[in-house]
This record gives structure tokens, C-alpha cells and sequence, in this order.
């Protein structure tokens, strides 16, 4: 797994993004961005070149499933791997978001090896 | 209200301490709740529309959560602030979303707003319908925390 890559983490709860960054830095990961909503995340991904995103689902102004589509309709970012994670866990929710090209899906509450092995499949 | 709406909110409650914060927790006896004045000192409040519309809370004493979110981030908290309020919310949408898991393998789809926390010795917990409100509390090795599931009726 290539941990020199570009993250981009996007979550309305500073607490995950908290969260997640020790569990990527533990995993050797350096290259951390963050975004608090979707809208954000858009301006951080025009501004950088991000090589995968982490998003929660459920968030003001814009949500991750809006996000991805964002990210899947745009051609730079098109086949950028994707990773859900989010407390929104309903068949529908993960249905919608296949359908829109995640490239995974991590269920909250998550432990650090969930996402380890997510990341390990989407990144080799 | 109907008990099989209680159930999964202690079993989501349970289980995201546990992975989250790496905590055992132990649940008490559920009651019926008179008054509006919470039980703890910061409250994550949620509200759940679906085949019925009610809100969640989860409000901890000051002990409990400054152990709870010290766990969850691996760094020692000692105040209640907005770091703590932020976690409260991060929790309560974690065990709104776990319990909608479980209820929606038993026919029962419910959405979630985003969630709201209110900080500060005896505050009032506001639910948006005049249904019972069922109070769960919940014991740790530092301090209690209880649930409170309301819906219309």
C-alpha cells in the first residue's frame, strides 16, 4: 500500500477527522488534508491533487453521496478511489452509493483495522 | 411505545463504546422519564423521522465523557469544550445510525437529521414529540450516561 499518497478526509465532526488522520498516520500514511463538508472538500480537490478521499455521508450544505458524484463526474478525480465512512448504513444508502462508484464502504462504529483493510483493497 | 423501538438503541449504544472507545459499559433498567432536566452535563440530541418521527438523546455526566472521548482520540481531555460537544455529536449519530441498522432488518426505516449538543449543569433536553420518553441508563468504570428514546404516540 502507497502510503505516500495525498488524503483528502472529509467529515463535519472534527472528532472522526481526528480519528481517522491517527489511524492513517499510524498505517504510515503523511499526506493529510481535511475538509469539514462537501463544498469545502470540492475547493481543497480543485486546489491539490488528492489521490484518495475519505467522506462521511451525512453533512450540512453538502453530502458525501452529492460529493462523490462531484468526484465521479469530474475528470480528474473520476477513477480516484472513493471510501465511505459513514454512520449511514441503510441498504438504500449503500445501493446509492455503488450506484454512484464508491470504491468502499466503512460502517461507523469502525476499528482501526476495518479501515486498514479497506484501504489495503482499494489501494493495491 | 412499542419496546422493540428501545431495544436497538441500547444494543447500537453498546457496541459503539466499545469499538469507539474501547469501553465497557454496562446498561441499567429502562424507566419512564417525568421530567425534562437531563441527567448529565452535555447532551447529543437527534431527531429520527420514518414509520415514526421522534428523537433520540444521549447525555453523559462530565466524567463519563471526558473518559469516553479521551479514549476514542488517545489523548487526555480534562475539560468539557468544544471538543467534547463535537464528540457528543459524533456518538449520538453513531448510535442513531447503528440502532436504524438494527430496526430496519425488523421492517422499520427511519432517517436521521444532523445531530444537536447542548452543554451545561442541569440543562433541559427537549424532545419534538409528546410521546413517553423511555430513559436507559449506563454505567462505566468513570461515570454514567444515560439514553432517552421518545416517540409520538
Amino acid at each position: 500500500m502507497n502510503t505516500s499518497i495525498k488524503v483528502l478526509i472529509v467529515d463535519d465532526f472534527a472528532t472522526m477527522r481526528r480519528i481517522l488522520k491517527n489511524i492513517l498516520k499510524q498505517l504510515g500514511f503523511k499526506n493529510l488534508l481535511e475538509a469539514d463538508d462537501g463544498t469545502t472538500a470540492i475547493d481543497t480537490l480543485e486546489k491539490n491533487d488528492i489521490d484518495l478521499v475519505i467522506s462521511d455521508w451525512n453533512m450540512p450544505r453538502m453530502t458525501g453521496l452529492e460529493l462523490l458524484k462531484w468526484v465521479r463526474g469530474n475528470k480528474k478525480y473520476a477513477k480516484t478511489p472513493f471510501l465511505m465512512v459513514t454512520a449511514e448504513a441503510q441498504k438504500q444508502n449503500v445501493i446509492e452509493a455503488v450506484q454512484a462508484g464508491v470504491s468502499n464502504y466503512v460502517v461507523k462504529p469502525f476499528t482501526a483495522e476495518a479501515i486498514s483493510e479497506k484501504l489495503k483493497k482499494i489501494l493495491k | 411505545m412499542d419496546v422493540k423501538l428501545i431495544n436497538p438503541f441500547i444494543n447500537a449504544t453498546l457496541h459503539v463504546l466499545e469499538t469507539m472507545a474501547f469501553m465497557t459499559v454496562k446498561p441499567g433498567k429502562p424507566y419512564l422519564k417525568r421530567d425534562n432536566v437531563a441527567k448529565g452535563d452535555v447532551t447529543g440530541v437527534i431527531g429520527l423521522t420514518g414509520v415514526a418521527n421522534g428523537t433520540i438523546s444521549v447525555t453523559f455526566q462530565e466524567r463519563c465523557i471526558l473518559s469516553i472521548v479521551s479514549n476514542m482520540l488517545g489523548e487526555k481531555m480534562v475539560h468539557l469544550n468544544e471538543d467534547i460537544a463535537d464528540a457528543v455529536g459524533e456518538l449520538t449519530n453513531m448510535v442513531s445510525g447503528q440502532a436504524r441498522r438494527e430496526l430496519e432488518e425488523i421492517g422499520r426505516v427511519f432517517k436521521a437529521a444532523i445531530p444537536s449538543v447542548i452543554m451545561g449543569k442541569s440543562h433541559s433536553i427537549t424532545h419534538y414529540t409528546n410521546g413517553p420518553r423511555i430513559a436507559i441508563p449506563f454505567y462505566t468504570d468513570n461515570g454514567d450516561f444515560t439514553i432517552e428514546v421518545c416517540f409520538e404516540r
